[in-house]
Formats: structure tokens, C-alpha cells, sequence
């Protein structure tokens, strides 16, 4: 073999490796996929999302109560996350220059580095250990400090995609700096911001670990916002690691659900940011 | 200068100043947060810092009851588990980089990033709920098809009972393999165009350029390695779900053992004195400062191969403006 033929057959080879490591890791995908629907489907009926749990033991109920809990756990992490994100996201893109601007951006990255089940313990001594009490809050704000580094790194990215001349041009016109950020910029790059934010809240209602001992479980129904709350994840957990039959079915019922709110979230977002590429391009 | 237009300028630096302050303000609170997580984490763990001082990282007993703590094997068990991931998910998701950046045709390129991003997207709690009564069983049985020669290492022996470091690496590597990737594919779409032009101009074969384009971004891509190193460590739930939670130091691959944040996840709100508490908050104090040094460490290289960039790019001509739209 010539050394041109053997250069060839090296390049074709690491080709094929390339393309095969594609595979390697769309079976995973796919075989998750496949167990999640198949297991979680027979499992998946109205009750699930109605009824309560019920005794160990008897058959059917739901997780009606860890699906409300998951909605008013997010809720408040997004009440707390939302403004924080974008407003540290808005300073980073109009102070770019600044040393606080770099001390946030790294901050932010940082904080998107740290394990959530650190973060869980940091709110647990801060909002629980003073209370002595698991709530909804605690878990709220454990999500919340999640979601702000997504959130701000997202909105001042998408903040420098807006195009200087539309600021340049609101600032000739007389308006002071916050007058061009809240009425020309931001609105401009709302729409990513917002499919940001969509992507934060699917990524954050699939989290256990920082749940679990913030808003801990219940096995009531509960919207009290000082007392332990259930969440879809930390039930399937529990559900998961127990000896029950019935309660395994129930745990791949609750993983659909949650592989079904990441599928949608993110597929809305694909959809979205065709839409906004196709829109800057005309 | 009219007064009046002093004035107008006046009023709109006020405003800017407001503005400034205002969003600087939450700007500030989030660094608050960061430097808090710290602060708390040391002080709540003082207890057990002074208590067991240095000997806490190299003694391996484990016993509430006595009161006695040293986190070895969850040190053991984190690195173990991570490395392991490492090993079998950066080729593979070098590779996907590779394939995405350089090789696949446009058509198929945005399929296979919302592919693998769905990888990503995957909560822990459904990878860890797929370990349990998938990936175990399975390990499981390749554990018994193991032959009894092969058992003889100390890597392979043990009763063959699926869960065990074996199920915690791999289910790690499928986990950072589409994040390692995407950081990678970032990578290498910043290498010039340039670096694979010259090489195919000086007659390379596909691997030599793309060999040229990963030279030229080897500082990024070990970044994006590392990057997804410290998300292997701090991983919690899917690694709690298959690993065993056995608290000892085994080389096998087929032993059950533990992890520091697994070891968290299930004894924290178990923690009935105080010294138990801190002694699980010192191994979340150690987690915290490994991932931030692993994250530091892996974002600086990123940073400093864009900046070489930048610099060996700057004196090209800029990129044309865009055509204004009729």
C-alpha cells in the first residue's frame, strides 16, 4: 500500500468513527425513549393526573398532588428567577465593559456549574434549618437560584444579537438609556429571551435533587407555601426506589410526563428561533 | 451650551444612573448568591472541620452512631465514577463534535443537535428511574456472562449484583456525552475556516485537516472535556439511583459504592445530631470547591483559545456587511 492509499483509508476510518459515535449515543436516546413510552403509557391514564395517591397496597390514584406541587414550586421559582435573570442579564449587555460585568458573567457560570444537590443544601440551612420546617418556598427558591444564571446568560446573549444601530437610533432620538433598553431593545429580543425562559422552566421542573430536602415530599394534596409540598420528581423517586409493583408503574407514568413537558418545551423553542432567524433574515 | 440643554442632559445621566443602579443591583445579588453558597457551606460545616481536621478526606470509617466520620469512600467513589465516565463518553462525544462541526451534510446537522440536546434535556430522576429496571438488569446479566478467568482481576470481581460503579459510569457517560459534545462543537465553529483551507491546500485528506482544526483548538476542546468532567461529579440522582450506596473503597467495577452527593441525597434530612449534619456538609463544601476549580479551570481554557483567536485573526479585513434588505 503507498503511502497516499493508507493516508486515505486512515481519513475514511476516522469518518466512519465519527459517524458511529453518532450512533453510540442516539441508542441510549432511543432506548430511553422506547422504555419510557412503552412502560409509561400503560401506566398513564385520566387518574394519573387527578386522583391522589393512594395506601401502599391499594390500586389506581394518581399523582394529582405532586403535579400541582411542581407547578407552584416552579411558579415561585420563576417569580423569584424571571426579573433577577433579566435584569442582571440587561446590566452584563450594557455595561459589557465593566469588572462587575465580568464578576456576574462569571458568577453566572459558576453558579450554573454548581451541583443542584449543593444548592439544595445551601437553601436548606438558609430557608429550612431557621424554621425548622420543609416548604414549598425553601424548594421555590432552591429552583429560582437555578434558573437566574440561565436566564441572565440567555438574555444578555440575545440582548447583544440586537442590532446597536436600533439602540444607536433611540439614543439619537433623546432617550436616556433605560428608555432605549425597556421600549427598543428588549422588546426586540423578547421573543428568544422568553424561549429562554421556556427551556430554564422545562430543565428546572425536571430537578430532584435540590428538592429534596426544601419542599420534601407529601403524601396530602397541599398548597400552603409554608409546608412540605410534593413534586413529580421526588415522588417518582420515592416511588422508584420502593419494593411496589404498583408504585414502579406509577414512577414510569411520572417520567412520560416529565420527558413529555421537556419534548414540548424544547420543540417549542426549535420552532420559535426558526422563526426568529427566519424573520432577521428578511 | 443652552441651560436648557445642560438641564436635558442633566435629567438623562440621572436616568442613566438609576438605570444603572437598578439592574447593577440584581447583577450584584447574584454574586451575593455565589459568594453565599460558600460562606454557608464553611460555616455550617465548622463543626466537623475542626472536629476531624485533614483526617477526615483519608479515613474510611462512616459511623453515625459513634460519631465517627471520614468521607474517603465517597471521594473514592465520586472520582472513580467520574474518571470512568470520562474515559468511555469523550471519544464518543468528540466524535458526535466532529461529525456535527466538520462532516454532516447542513440537512442533517439541525436534527442531530435537537437530538443530542434532547440527550441533554432528559431529567436526572429519568435516567437514574431507566438505570434502575434497565440498565442494572442488564449489567447484571453481563456481569454473570463475565468468565470466571476475567473474574480473577480485582477490576472485575464480586457477586455479579448489576448495581455497582460499572452502572454509575455508564449512565454518567450517556448523561455529559451530548454536553461535552455541544461544548466542543462551539469549539471547533470558532476555529478560522482558514486552518482546514490551508491544509486541504497543501493536499490533506479530511482526518489530517480536521487534525489541523483540533491542534489549533486543543486548549478549547480539553476545556469542554473538563466541562463535562465536573458535571459527572456533581451528578446526583441517576448516579444515588444504580451505584449500590455501599461506603467502601473497591477497585471492581462490578462492586457497589458511593458517592459524595449521593451520600448527601440519602443521609441529610437522616442527620439527627449536629456533627452528622456538618460532616455531610463538609463533603457538599469539598463538592462545591472541586466543581467551581474544575468549571474555573475549563472555562479559562475556552476563554484564553478565543482570545488567541481573536488576536491571530485580527488583522484580516472585517466580514462584509450585510446587504440592506430592499
Amino acid at each position: 500500500m503507498t503511502a497516499t492509499t493508507w493516508r486515505k483509508v486512515k481519513s475514511a476510518l476516522f469518518v466512519g468513527f465519527c459517524g458511529l459515535s453518532i450512533a453510540v449515543a442516539l441508542v441510549p436516546l432511543a432506548f430511553i425513549l422506547f422504555f419510557v413510552l412503552k412502560e409509561g403509557l400503560q401506566a398513564l391514564d385520566y387518574d394519573f393526573f387527578t386522583k391522589m395517591p393512594q395506601p401502599v397496597g391499594e390500586a389506581g390514584g394518581g399523582m394529582g398532588n405532586a403535579i400541582i406541587g411542581t407547578l407552584i414550586i416552579v411558579g415561585l421559582g420563576a417569580l423569584f428567577a424571571i426579573p433577577t435573570g433579566i435584569m442582571s442579564g440587561v446590566y452584563m449587555s450594557e455595561y459589557a465593559g465593566t469588572r462587575l460585568s465580568s464578576a456576574v458573567r462569571f458568577a453566572a457560570d459558576t453558579l450554573n456549574g454548581v451541583p443542584s444537590i449543593v444548592i439544595g443544601m445551601f437553601i436548606y440551612t438558609i430557608a429550612v434549618l431557621p424554621v425548622k420546617q420543609f416548604s414549598a418556598l425553601a424548594g421555590g427558591l432552591a429552583l429560582g437560584v437555578m434558573m437566574i444564571p440561565i436566564i441572565a446568560r440567555t438574555t444578555e446573549e440575545l440582548l447583544l444579537l440586537v442590532p446597536g444601530s436600533m439602540r444607536e437610533g433611540s439614543l439619537a432620538l433623546g432617550a436616556t438609556r433605560a428608555q432605549a433598553t425597556f421600549t427598543v431593545v428588549l422588546p426586540a429580543a423578547l421573543p428568544g429571551i422568553l424561549t429562554g425562559v421556556v427551556l430554564a422552566l422545562a430543565r428546572i421542573a425536571g430537578e430532584t435533587a435540590p428538592l429534596l430536602f426544601t419542599s420534601f415530599n407529601n403524601r396530602f394534596f397541599s398548597t400552603t407555601l409554608t409546608q412540605p409540598i410534593a413534586s413529580l420528581t421526588v415522588t417518582v423517586f420515592t416511588y422508584a426506589i420502593s419494593p411496589y409493583e404498583d408504585w414502579h408503574r406509577q414512577a414510569w407514568a411520572g417520567a412520560l410526563v416529565l420527558v413529555g413537558i421537556v419534548f414540548v418545551c424544547s420543540l417549542l423553542a426549535r420552532v420559535a428561533t426558526r422563526r426568529l432567524e427566519k424573520m432577521r433574515n428578511q | 451650551m443652552s441651560p436648557d440643554q445642560a438641564g436635558t442632559t442633566r435629567r438623562a445621566s440621572q436616568g442613566d444612573l438609576g438605570f444603572r443602579l437598578a439592574t447593577g443591583a440584581f447583577a450584584v445579588f447574584l454574586l451575593v448568591i455565589v459568594a453565599s453558597i460558600g460562606a454557608v457551606l464553611l460555616s455550617e460545616s465548622w463543626l466537623s472541620i475542626k472536629r476531624f481536621g485533614l483526617g477526615f478526606w483519608v479515613t474510611t470509617t462512616w459511623d453515625p452512631v459513634a460519631g465517627d466520620f471520614g468521607a474517603l469512600p465517597f471521594i473514592w467513589g465520586t472520582l472513580y465514577s467520574s474518571i470512568l465516565a470520562l474515559i468511555i463518553a469523550t471519544p464518543v462525544a468528540l466524535g458526535i463534535a466532529i461529525f456535527i462541526a466538520e462532516l454532516c451534510p447542513n440537512s442533517l446537522r439541525m436534527p442531530l443537535v435537537f437530538l443530542t440536546e434532547l440527550l441533554a434535556a432528559i431529567p436526572s430522576i429519568v435516567y437514574g428511574l431507566w438505570g434502575i429496571f434497565v440498565l442494572v438488569p442488564a449489567v447484571r446479566q453481563l456481569e454473570i456472562w463475565t468468565p470466571a478467568a476475567l473474574k480473577q482481576l480485582p477490576l472485575f470481581t464480586g457477586p455479579p449484583l448489576g448495581v455497582g460503579m460499572l452502572a454509575a459510569g455508564l449512565i454518567l457517560a450517556i448523561m455529559i456525552t451530548p454536553f461535552t459534545s455541544s461544548v466542543a462543537r462551539e469549539v471547533l465553529k470558532a476555529v478560522p475556516i482558514e486552518q482546514r483551507e490551508g491544509a486541504y491546500a497543501l493536499g490533506a485528506t479530511r482526518f489530517e485537516a480536521i487534525q489541523a482544526a483540533l491542534y489549533y483548538a486543543r486548549t478549547g476542546i480539553v476545556g469542554a472535556v473538563m466541562l463535562g468532567f465536573g458535571r459527572a461529579l456533581g451528578e446526583t440522582m441517576a448516579v444515588t439511583m444504580v451505584i449500590g450506596n455501599s461506603a467502601q473503597i473497591s477497585a471492581s467495577l462490578f462492586a457497589p459504592q458511593y458517592s459524595m452527593a449521593a451520600v448527601i441525597a440519602n443521609e441529610f434530612t437522616e442527620a439527627d445530631t449536629a456533627l452528622y449534619l456538618d460532616a455531610l456538609v463538609e463533603i457538599g463544601l469539598v463538592l462545591f470547591a472541586i466543581t467551581l476549580f474544575v468549571n474555573i479551570l475549563s472555562r479559562g481554557l475556552i476563554w484564553s483559545m478565543r482570545q488567541s483567536f481573536t488576536k491571530a485573526s485580527a488583522p484580516a479585513l472585517p466580514p462584509p456587511e450585510p446587504e440592506p434588505a430592499a
